[in-house]
């Protein structure tokens, strides 16, 4: 059995994009509206998920493989890290908001945070990435039946 | 101390103890999570209620405002921002507890805590 | 207002009780989501967007989980009799720890009326005055979490990339284990 009936696999081909991309939304105007990294990177997660349900896991496993997600994993806590780094370079201290302090920009505008912006791409990349992988692990385990387990634990 | 904050704060603490109850004395693994679950929620709940201003507004500035009457309006922000981290520490625990219930299950065949009596390594 | 959010945590209450003593655990975790959904209508009316909007997202995903967790299972209802004496007690004893929590509440501050506001030199006063000017970011609470209290935010990626991880190990053991036999 792959996946779900004819009318979710419609309904779903059409708004994932529309999920995804307003994921890329809120992890954008994170500092100027409500939303940033963790909302819009569980948005994100959730596309893959529903393409997961609705799909079938090779499906979902093709546009990301879990390889893929687990690197953007890792690399989502290193940019974090490494921005944070950049600051103790070129401000003085760790976490110094080194972009906004030297090219200060007009409020109220996508590019005025200076790094805010960039941890909340951090951040979002990082949670989508991580909670994708461990949905698709979890759904992955099959189901055991009672005597089986039972069995399991007599043979040991 | 109002009747009206008494009661607000009484009823989300009736909220926390009912999931302590399940902890308690619920034996289902799954039922065990839920509870857990519920007091994290009321707890998430309690910190807001601790930060609300009567009548205040949200901590997003606009353009119209400056930043003293801002100031002078909104609500507490700071509870708010570490509640923002409880939730999803929240969901990276409840997580590790459904993929420890999904091992149990598959290990001794049931939910039941009861059931679950020999460990081993 | 505070008769909707009144409201709002008695639906709350009766959602979380039904979660609690239903036998079915799928009615459970439905009922568990309806606890989520009404709390986030709550944040909405304590004026907390962020929050309001994460909880609606992570409750979810919380469902999706758990609900992958338990349905594909053959156990879905509980059965079996309950202890009602030590059932008694433990209500009991919860009962009378939440009379010596009543007593707690008192030395709270009102609702409506937060510290921050009677303190002049609270650090929220400084994050709303000056924080559009120290980080530009028109969001306060983003710029708490990523500005001024960014080592918090250090420690929940650290926390979640952990628990991940941690889940990931215990999940992966068995799969290998079958390919070994």
């Amino acid at each position: 059995m792959k996946g779900m009936s004819l009318i979710v696999k419609t309904v779903t081909r059409w708004i994932k994009g529309f999920i995804f991309l307003f994921g890329i939304y809120i992890v954008l105007t994170g500092h100027l509206s409500p939303g940033g990294g963790f909302a819009g990177g569980v948005i994100l997660a959730s596309s893959f998920i529903l393409l997961t349900l609705a799909f079938g896991k090779e499906v979902a496993l093709s546009k990301l493989s879990k390889n893929m997600a687990s690197e953007l994993d890792s690399i989502g806590a290193l940019m974090f890290l490494t921005i944070a780094l950049l600051g103790m370079c070129c401000g003085g201290a760790f976490f110094v908001n080194f972009l906004h302090r030297s090219h200060p920009g007009e409020a109220f505008r996508l590019l005025s945070a200076g790094n805010i912006m960039l941890y909340n791409i951090a951040i979002g990349i990082k949670v989508g990435a991580s909670l994708f992988m461990v949905f698709v692990i979890i759904s992955a385990i099959k189901v055991v039946l009672k005597d089986d387990a039972m069995k399991m634990i007599r043979h040991k | 101390m109002t009747r009206e904050s008494g009661m607000i704060y009484a009823l989300c603490f009736v909220l926390f103890m009912v999931g302590l109850y399940c902890v308690v004395v619920k034996k289902n693994l799954v039922k065990i999570v839920l509870g857990l679950a519920i007091m994290e929620y009321a707890v998430n709940l309690f910190l807001i209620l601790i930060g609300y201003r009567k009548d205040g507004i949200a901590p997003i500035i606009d353009g119209a405002t400056d930043a003293k009457t801002f100031a002078a309006a909104s609500v507490d922000p700071l509870p708010q921002a570490l509640v923002l981290t409880s939730i999803v520490i929240g969901l990276g625990v409840l997580t590790l507890m459904v993929a420890l219930c999904i091992r149990l299950y598959e290990r001794y065949g049931t939910f039941d805590i009861t059931q679950i009596r020999r460990l081993r390594g | 207002m505070f008769e909707l959010i009144f409201l709002l945590l008695i639906f709350c209450i009766i959602g979380a009780l039904v979660a609690v003593e239903t036998r079915d655990l799928l009615s459970a975790i439905i009922a568990l989501g309806a606890v989520g959904f009404g709390l986030s209508i709550i944040f909405l009316l304590l004026k907390a967007p962020d929050i309001a909007i994460t909880q609606i997202v992570v409750e979810i995903l919380c469902l999706v989980v758990l609900i992958r967790a338990t349905i594909s299972r053959d156990l879905t209802t509980i059965s079996g009799d309950r202890e009602f004496f030590g059932m008694i007690a433990t209500v009991v004893l919860l009962f009378v720890a939440f009379l010596f929590g009543l007593e707690v509440l008192r030395e709270l501050p009102q609702f409506g009326a937060p510290l921050f506001t009677k303190a002049p030199g609270a650090v929220t006063n400084v994050y709303l005055t000056e924080g559009l000017a120290k980080t530009g970011a028109a969001n306060i609470v983003t710029a708490i979490l990523l500005d001024f209290r960014a080592y918090d935010t250090l420690g929940e990626a650290t926390v979640l990339f952990t628990s991940i991880l941690g889940a990931m190990a215990i999940l992966r053991i068995r799969s290998r284990k079958k390919v070994r036999d």
